[in-house]
């Protein structure tokens, strides 16, 4: 457990016109720790990971990097720290084969030639590390693969890049019963090796199998971000879908005006959100 | 929480090394599974041939087929240029005028201004590249659709050209040098030593990547079908330059004529240079990933709007060099040059040859296959003594077939997940 965290955000406020879509929000990623981000449909969890690599800017906040204020204006930055997101479309070119898509963008060369054996070979290795068994060639199409093999393939690519904080964006949502368990494997050895990891997901079970901390939003707000063996399996949920579970998210006080079905009252626009 | 994963160790790839055998099968799994690459456009190439060589026995001599080289090759070059512009998924309607223009800057120069040949051809790659870079900027910049860019282009190129040779009338080109492009053929023992060193150059490559993939244990092609490559490019090669070697004038006191003609050296370094480009640099890797994915090649840092914009500079950088090509045969430039069929015919052998008109699929052999397809159907027709109408109707249907086979084969790679 690092003092620092790798990446630390305050503050937080995001919107798309009159919607707020995050309020305030603080989080951490801690080097050799898996973060899960947990949280409903519409919670801002994608809105967050979205404004970490840059893809939207921020209305407010700040961002800090090894304890150091940096500001990330775009995707470019975003990779320049180290933050590399594999999405849930996973953004893998169809025509192109494997090794081809793992290292898209940074090649290796030869002068102006393209180094094939050295990028296969380091792919082969990676790969070899991530225990693929399924995948029949390297140098097969990605459009030829299935759910799952895709889904290594994007990691391995996120994981093939220098990279010191690796986002996963529901990674199990389509994978079977073993390729989860690969993957999740995959992800704890992701943190093993010093990476900052953070996981999003909605599986509570994967949550709970590799996270070491868990940071749930709710309704664009971080209501806790604790250890992961200080909470139970429960309480997450309770966070997840009211936004408070004890001690832990939202203060209790009922506030004045709307009290209808629990949604957390200080929320001025809940009905404006989709 | 599911513990059935087995621990595999190994690496991912531990198929066994592939024979003759297994590589035949699998060649022949990948074409059932709809990646069938540029076999129609050999099929066609092969039974044409065969069907005119049939009808009209002229057309299986050695000065028709020397022909089919200068009549074919400025569609071909054009076509070349085309291929980048297809693989991203966009179309330039206005390469065949951007040719004609940059024909006309080519005359102008050379013949009205009286330059030497390299300033005029400078001249008219440099206009190619100019045209290339605006139509890139509308497109990636301003975004418009590359159709209606292109067919704006269209119009407006006509008009330069016409404006260029000042209505109507022709400029003839007399330079020796740009005359000799499409009119003069190499000396016999040139073209067979472009020949060796061409097999040797291949052979050198592919030897080299046998040997690099085999030393470093990566799964390499058998020995044996490397070797059967490179021995089908030397006998097709040599056949090509023994029957270019023959005597092919009417009258051999009068004058002789033999030898490979001088275009078909330009076309074959431009075809292994943007080979080169696509295939070994990650230029071409990029290209190919805008054309698969835009998204996906956006979020790995390519810089899509470059690729793009350089597309469009490539493609009427070569509808120059075959604009160059054009008015060396026609030997003037008239405002109709690369006017008429030549822009469809370029687009028809790229999609001929295996060029998907999707994006994310094409290599520049297909505008060469494609092209000399096209340039087997004009020639043969015209020895059948088939009018122009008719040829234009055979050409159209053969373009629509291709389009069949190219979505056809979509659709089935789709089916069995290959693409």
């Amino acid at each position: 457990m690092s003092a620092t965290p790798l990446l630390e955000l305050r503050g937080i406020d995001k919107s798309f016109g009159p919607v707020q879509v995050l309020r305030n929000v603080d989080f951490a990623a801690h080097p050799g720790e898996v973060t899960a981000l947990v949280g409903d449909n519409g919670a801002g969890k994608s809105t967050l990971v979205k404004c970490i690599s840059g893809i939207y800017p921020t209305d407010a906040g700040e961002f800090l990097f090894d304890g150091q204020p940096v500001s990330i204006n775009g995707p470019r930055d975003a990779a320049t720290l180290g933050i590399e997101v594999v999405y849930q479309d996973l953004a893998l070119c169809d025509n192109l084969d494997i090794v081809q898509n793992m290292f898209l963008g940074r090649e290796k060369r030869n002068g102006i030639v393209l180094d094939e054996p050295t990028m296969e070979q380091l792919a082969a290795e990676t790969l070899a590390g991530l225990s693929v068994r399924t995948v029949k060639s390297l140098r097969q199409h990605v459009s030829s693969l299935s759910g799952g093999q895709r889904q290594t393939v994007a990691i391995a690519k996120a994981v093939l890049w220098n990279s010191k904080l690796v986002i996963l964006d529901e990674p199990t949502a389509a994978l079977g019963v073993a390729q989860t368990a690969q993957v999740l494997e995959l992800v704890r050895r992701l943190a093993d090796n010093g990476l900052a990891v953070v996981l999003i997901s909605h599986n509570m079970n994967d949550v709970f199998a590799v996270s070491d901390r868990i940071a749930a939003l709710y309704l664009g707000q971080m209501v806790a971000q604790v250890k992961s063996t200080d909470i139970t399996h429960s309480q997450v949920v309770e966070l997840i879908t009211a936004g408070r579970s004890g001690s832990l998210g939202l203060p209790a006080d009922p506030a004045p005006g709307s009290n209808g079905n629990g949604a957390e009252p200080a929320d001025p626009t809940p009905g404006a959100v989709r | 929480m599911t513990t059935t994963a087995v621990k595999r160790e190994g690496p991912a790839a531990v198929a066994p090394a592939p024979t003759v055998g297994s590589h035949l099968h699998n060649y022949w799994r990948r074409v059932r599974g709809g990646d069938i690459g540029a076999l129609p456009a050999v099929g066609m190439l092969v039974l044409l041939s065969a069907a005119f060589s049939i009808a009209r026995p002229s057309f299986l001599t050695a000065g028709n087929f020397a022909n089919l080289f200068t009549q074919g090759a400025a569609v071909t070059l054009i076509s070349m240029g085309l291929v980048f512009v297809l693989l991203l998924g966009e179309i330039d309607l206005s390469a065949g005028f951007a040719s004609g223009v940059c024909a006309a800057v080519l005359a102008n120069v050379v013949t009205v201004f009286g330059y030497p040949w390299y300033v005029a051809v400078l001249a008219a790659v440099a206009t190619g590249a100019v045209i290339g870079t605006l139509l890139g900027l509308l497109v990636a910049k301003v975004g418009i659709p590359s159709f209606v860019v292109t067919l704006a282009g269209f119009l407006a190129f006509q008009g330069i050209a016409l404006m260029l040779v000042e209505e109507g009338k022709n400029i003839s080109v007399r330079d020796d040098v740009l005359l000799a492009i499409a009119n003069r053929n190499l000396p016999p023992a040139v073209g067979w030593l472009l020949a060796a060193v061409a097999v040797a150059g291949y052979a050198a490559v592919q030897l080299h990547r046998h040997w690099q993939r085999s030393t470093r244990g990566l799964l390499a092609d058998p020995i044996a079908v490397v070797l059967a490559r490179i021995g089908a490019l030397a006998v097709i090669l040599g056949v090509a330059v023994f029957i270019l070697n023959l005597e092919r004038s009417r009258n051999v006191l009068f004058t002789s004529l033999k030898g490979v003609p001088i275009v078909v050296p330009i076309i074959a370094v431009l075809l292994i240079v943007w080979t080169f480009v696509l295939q070994r640099t990650s230029y071409g890797r990029h290209v190919y990933a805008v054309g698969g994915n835009r998204e996906a090649a956006r979020r790995a840092g390519i810089n899509v709007d470059r690729i793009r914009i350089s597309v469009f500079v490539i493609c009427s950088g070569m509808a120059a060099v075959g604009g160059i090509v054009a008015a060396s045969r026609a030997n003037s430039v008239d405002p109709n040059t690369g006017g008429s069929s030549v822009l469809l015919y370029a687009v028809g052998a790229a999609v001929i040859g295996g060029t998907s008109l999707f994006g994310g699929k094409g290599r520049v052999l297909d505008a060469v296959l494609g092209g000399a397809v096209i340039a087997v159907i004009d020639n043969g027709m015209g020895l059948m003594g088939y009018s122009s109408g008719r040829k234009y109707v055979v050409t159209g249907i053969v373009l629509l077939g291709a389009a069949t086979i190219d979505a056809l084969s979509r659709r089935r790679a789709a089916a069995t997940g290959n693409r």
